[in-house]
């Protein structure tokens, strides 16, 4: 059924519990199927009561849908993960100071460590952010780096999010199901909390807020609107900060500032934590078209009076294309070597490696450069002749939009299913805030899992479901 | 609070409470089909008039069959004040002002409309009328008392009971615009049980009927029924008290928003005018002139709100 | 030689506008070229909201109309002295690379007209190449005003033949990226010798040339800037640089008069 090359993170090939899970097996055994299943169902009604849906893309007329959620913990030691914290925080240092260069000296590139057409051609770089600097010089306030682990102690970065990430909703969400449903889970095990992540986030802002600020500054999230795939996130995060949740028609430029309309007038924002892409955020300066975004704010923002969270142009950073550089960036900036390993990726724009992949195409991942959410995307081993003869041709006609990448052996940790536990791949996505004087990483994240057997497809617009993280104290 | 926000939670509430006034009517006709012989087209055609929802139905109806008008009123989402649409609106409004909301507000909003959305997807039998019918109204009433018991005593809190107070002032004066003949003296037919369905049918869709009983007994008379519909103030659903939650309510505002607000002159006026004299001089005056001339002040005062709070810019 | 400059731009709407904000580059900066002795820009109808310096180095300021607003007058006035260079601004500075400035832009995307131009110009020095450049550009299109309209891309100028300083200036963008040189549009005033009251601002480009840094050429006059020209904003193309652009909801039936003097002191 399973290769044998692939960690199981809860069983050991012997059948034995990981330490981490020792607690939970014991636990398990003891449980009776049916009410497992029944608390299955009530998570899935625990999830629709409170909303925690999403919209999904391409369809005329919004469907709310829950991700499904499995009751099965994910569960790491303390100890593997203050490797990874340690890694993620030399990673997410490296991203701010990449994205500063970028946008004044492109020091990096003087030095030849990152060729000038990665970012002379890239889409991503944003000219308008030439020269600016952000308040307390955050560029990306909110990270998510995607792990995925292949063995005891070999974690990958997958991608890096320096735009705008989502699913820290998931995370707070599944653990508040969890602590619902099984509180005796929780007494037997030390798991370190997340449920502070929203005061945290509201702190990590609060200290990027613009000189122009009060002492305490007023937070806003920006939402695209109600039917915005991640709406409830947007939501559930401006309620948790106790802030408000804003859309563009509630914003205008008034003396100076970008301003909320509220029932007694114009009030000042301070520090913006925005969800909607840098195309859309100002019509007057970028995509004139967007009805999104608030005309002026990206003047206001030159001008120092306003923080936008992350930064406009932080896409630079996350670009597939400039993630097979990290390894680089993360030397050049940190004078460490990076910590958390790349996974080897192939620059199809390189005819060497286009002639590579082209040849190789059933055993690689092909993505698309600028593309996320896990569409126009390849996976070899498990695509139709038909799909690798449609990427063949589009690697052909355009080779720059496209890097590939070895398809990894992802770690499993087991589901629940109708017939008792069985593997399913996951992968691991922290999420990381920085401020001004600190980087704050909440213990665990969002464990996503593929649920069809075998998939190593993970996103939740394509049949992925999350868990609950655990980072145990040890 | 941001101007949208109040605006969302106006309604949010203007919503759920109309789906409860909605399916009071959509009951009261019922009743009234099943209790009387023959043709109930009339009945169902001003219960139409009263949901304000007749000329979307005549463009796809001619006819007044009980189950046609039901089904516009209760489903069809063609229809933007059926049960169905304001329940969806209801809601909607709630994930938009999600945050200013409890969570036990928003659960059970969106409680209400996954038990609506259930029930109200495929038609409804005759059967299952009277258990629907009951269920959207408990469900609203859950919303309701998360309201009360979960939510600040702040703007917040305010808004949605101005939106709540402005809808039900303005579905008891329909109410009593469309059937305002039955409650004329000229109109009494001493002993005619026709006029007694149409008073009983007033009461019903107003859930009035067994506060009217506790008041003034079994003897009903329509000055009677005028005089609790519009004036009396401990009747929840009476004009008189409909005005005075909404002055009470642009008065908490003040507070925070200051006192020069035309609403607040507004409310006041509506207070203080035929509201506040005998229900004599509202029949001397006419009961039409008096019906038409409130549903105006409601419209122009609901209007008022939105600016003085900035609902839009 | 003193320049004064006034520049007034003046809207009238039938219909009251609702909300408006305009960015305006309209300020000049003391560079090799010019000293900015006093420079001010007024608005009536509006009010200033901010200003910054743009990744070009322009000095941007934010106007937003007045609520309701039917009459909204923008006035710069100031007085430059303006040195002669010959046309040669010198080296390039700020944040911006120079690679920004080989970028094509929607209306300087250099096809087959633009490719066409250049093909002949093989003269051994960049400047040369440049200057070639620009006298081609005007054989090709002659200059008329009237014909060509603000939104023409560099291969629409080409097509009809004719067009405006704007339209050559987008031509010269186009063909100098198209032959590796970074070059940028300039917007800016041009005191004609006959006359006070001028019809419109100026525009040219600039080309960077190695030893030289950035050097101007307005092709539509066939030389180099002198002490005649009054350089304020930069950009890779004509909306980059622009004096006023903007955005507004409602006021409709827009009418714009344009008042521009430049005389020597």
């Amino acid at each position: 059924m399973e290769n044998g090359d692939i960690l199981n993170e809860m069983w050991h090939a012997d059948g034995s519990a990981r330490q981490p899970y020792k607690d939970f097996q014991s636990w398990f055994e003891g449980e009776d199927l049916s009410r497992l299943r029944a608390k299955q169902r009530e998570a899935e009604d625990i999830f629709r009561l409170t909303g925690i849906t999403f919209n999904v893309y391409g369809r005329a007329q919004a469907e709310e849908k829950i991700i499904p959620f499995d009751i099965v913990p994910r569960i790491l030691s303390g100890r593997e993960w203050q490797k990874l914290s340690r890694g993620i925080e030399q990673r997410v240092r490296a991203i701010n100071a990449f994205l500063y260069d970028i946008y004044h000296r492109q020091e990096i590139i003087r030095s030849g460590r990152v060729p000038k057409e990665m970012i002379s051609k890239n889409a991503a770089f944003l000219p308008a952010m030439i020269g600016v600097d952000p308040p307390g010089g955050v560029y990306t306030h909110i990270v998510g780096i995607d792990l995925v682990r292949t063995g005891e102690d070999q974690f990958y970065v997958l991608e890096d999010n320096a735009r705008t990430p989502s699913g820290v909703s998931y995370m707070l969400e599944n653990r508040e199901t969890m602590l619902q449903m099984f509180p005796e889970l929780f007494a037997r095990n030390r798991v370190q909390a997340v449920q502070n992540y929203p005061r945290d986030l509201w702190r990590s802002l609060a200290a990027s807020a613009p000189s122009v600020s009060n002492a305490t500054p007023t937070v806003a999230v920006l939402t695209p609107g109600i039917y915005n795939s991640a709406y409830f996130e947007h939501a559930f995060l401006a309620d948790q900060m106790g802030v408000e949740l804003v859309e563009g028609h509630d914003l205008r430029i008034v003396d100076g500032r970008v301003a909320m309309r509220t029932t007694r007038g114009y009030h000042p924002i301070d520090v913006l934590y925005r969800r909607v892409d840098d195309d859309f955020l100002d019509p007057l300066n970028f995509n004139p078209e967007s009805t999104l975004g608030v005309p002026g704010i990206m003047d206001v923002y030159r001008a120092g009076g306003i923080t936008i969270a992350n930064a406009p142009g932080t896409g630079i950073a996350d670009d597939k294309a400039i993630y097979s550089y990290m390894p680089e960036i993360v030397e050049f900036y940190t004078g460490e070597k990076a910590i958390l390993e790349n996974v080897p990726t192939w620059r199809c724009s390189d005819s060497d490696s286009l002639a590579y992949v082209l040849d190789n195409l059933n055993d690689l991942v092909v993505k698309e450069v600028h593309g996320s959410g896990g569409y126009g995307m390849l996976i070899g081993p498990t695509a139709t002749k038909k799909d690798i003869a449609l990427f063949r041709k589009k690697l052909q006609a355009r080779p720059g939009n496209y890097i590939a990448q070895p398809t990894l052996s992802l770690s499993t940790v087991p589901v629940f299913t109708r017939a008792g536990l069985a593997p399913r791949h996951v992968d691991l996505r922290p999420f990381v805030l920085v401020s001004p004087n600190s980087v704050n990483i909440t213990p665990g994240g969002l464990t996503r899992v593929a649920l069809k057997k075998g998939s190593l497809v993970v996103n939740s617009s394509q049949g992925g479901g999350t868990k609950d993280t655990w980072v145990l104290e040890d | 609070m941001l101007g949208k926000t109040a605006n969302g939670i106006f309604w949010m509430y203007r919503s759920l409470e109309r789906a409860e006034n909605t399916s009071r009517l959509v009951e009261t006709g019922q009743r009234i089909a099943l209790t009387r012989l023959g043709d109930t087209s009339d009945e169902w055609r001003s219960i139409l008039q009263t949901a304000g929802v007749i000329s979307g139905y005549d463009q796809h109806y001619d006819s007044y069959a009980g189950d046609t008008v039901i089904d516009w009123l209760l489903r069809d989402l063609n229809n933007s004040s059926s049960v169905q649409s304001v329940i969806r609106n209801a809601r909607q409004n709630a994930r938009l002002v999600r945050t200013a909301l409890t969570h036990d507000v928003w659960e059970a909003t969106n409680g209400c409309y996954m038990e609506a959305t259930k029930h109200l997807t495929r038609k409804v039998t005759e059967r299952d009328l009277p258990n629907v019918l009951g269920l959207v109204r408990q469900r609203a009433a859950l919303v309701r008392g998360a309201t009360h018991g979960t939510m600040l005593r702040n703007d917040i809190y305010d808004f949605a009971r101005l939106g709540t107070f402005i809808e039900r002032a303005d579905n008891t004066a329909r109410i009593l615009d469309v059937k305002y003949y039955v409650l004329l003296p000229s109109m009494m037919s001493v002993g005619s049980s026709i006029d007694n369905v149409q008073w009983d049918t007033i009461l019903r869709s107003l859930s009035a009927n067994g506060g009217f009983r506790m008041e003034y007994g079994s003897a009903t008379s329509p000055r009677d029924i005028a005089q609790f519909l519009i004036l009396d103030r401990r009747m929840p659903r009476s004009l008189a008290f409909c005005a005075n939650k909404l002055r009470e309510n642009l008065h908490y505002l003040e507070n925070t928003h200051g006192s020069d607000k035309p609403s607040i002159t507004m409310a006041e006026d509506l207070v203080s005018g035929p509201l506040s004299r005998p229900i004599d001089d509202i029949f001397d005056q006419g009961l039409h002139e008096f019906t038409q001339d409130t549903l105006a002040k409601i419209a122009k005062l609901s209007r008022q709100i939105e600016i003085d709070f900035r609902f839009y810019e | 030689m003193r320049l004064n400059i006034r520049h007034t731009s003046r809207y009238q709407f039938d219909a009251p506008v609702y909300y408006g904000l305009q960015q305006l580059r309209k300020t000049p900066k003391t560079t090799q070229q010019q000293t900015i002795v006093s420079w001010e820009t007024h608005i009536t109808g509006g009010q200033k909201e901010l200003s910054y310096h743009d990744h070009h180095n322009n000095v941007v300021e934010l106007v937003s109309f007045d609520r309701d607003a039917t009459d909204v007058t923008i006035e710069s006035n100031g007085t430059v002295e303006v040195h002669e260079t010959h046309g040669v601004l010198g080296p390039h500075r700020g944040f911006a690379p120079l690679w920004l400035y080989l970028r094509a832009t929607p209306l300087t995307r250099a096809g087959p007209l633009c490719k066409n131009l250049i093909k002949d110009i093989n003269e051994a020095t960049p400047l040369a190449r440049l200057h070639a450049l620009s006298t081609s550009i005007l054989d090709a299109a002659k200059y008329e005003i009237g014909t060509s309209h603000p939104g023409w891309t560099a291969e629409d100028v080409l097509t009809h033949g004719v067009g405006v300083c704007q339209d050559h200036a987008h031509v010269f963008i186009a063909c100098a990226r198209e032959m590796r040189i970074p070059a940028r549009y300039v917007s800016g005033y041009l005191m004609l010798d006959d006359r006070v009251d001028q019809d419109a601002s100026h525009a040219w480009a600039e080309a960077f040339v190695p030893d030289l840094g950035w050097v101007g050429f307005d092709i539509s006059n066939g030389i180099s800037p002198d002490i005649r020209y009054v350089r304020v904003a930069t950009g890779l193309d004509y909306p980059e640089a622009a004096p006023i652009t903007g955005t507004r909801l409602g006021g409709t039936g827009e009418s714009l008069s344009v008042q521009i003097m430049v005389a020597q002191q």
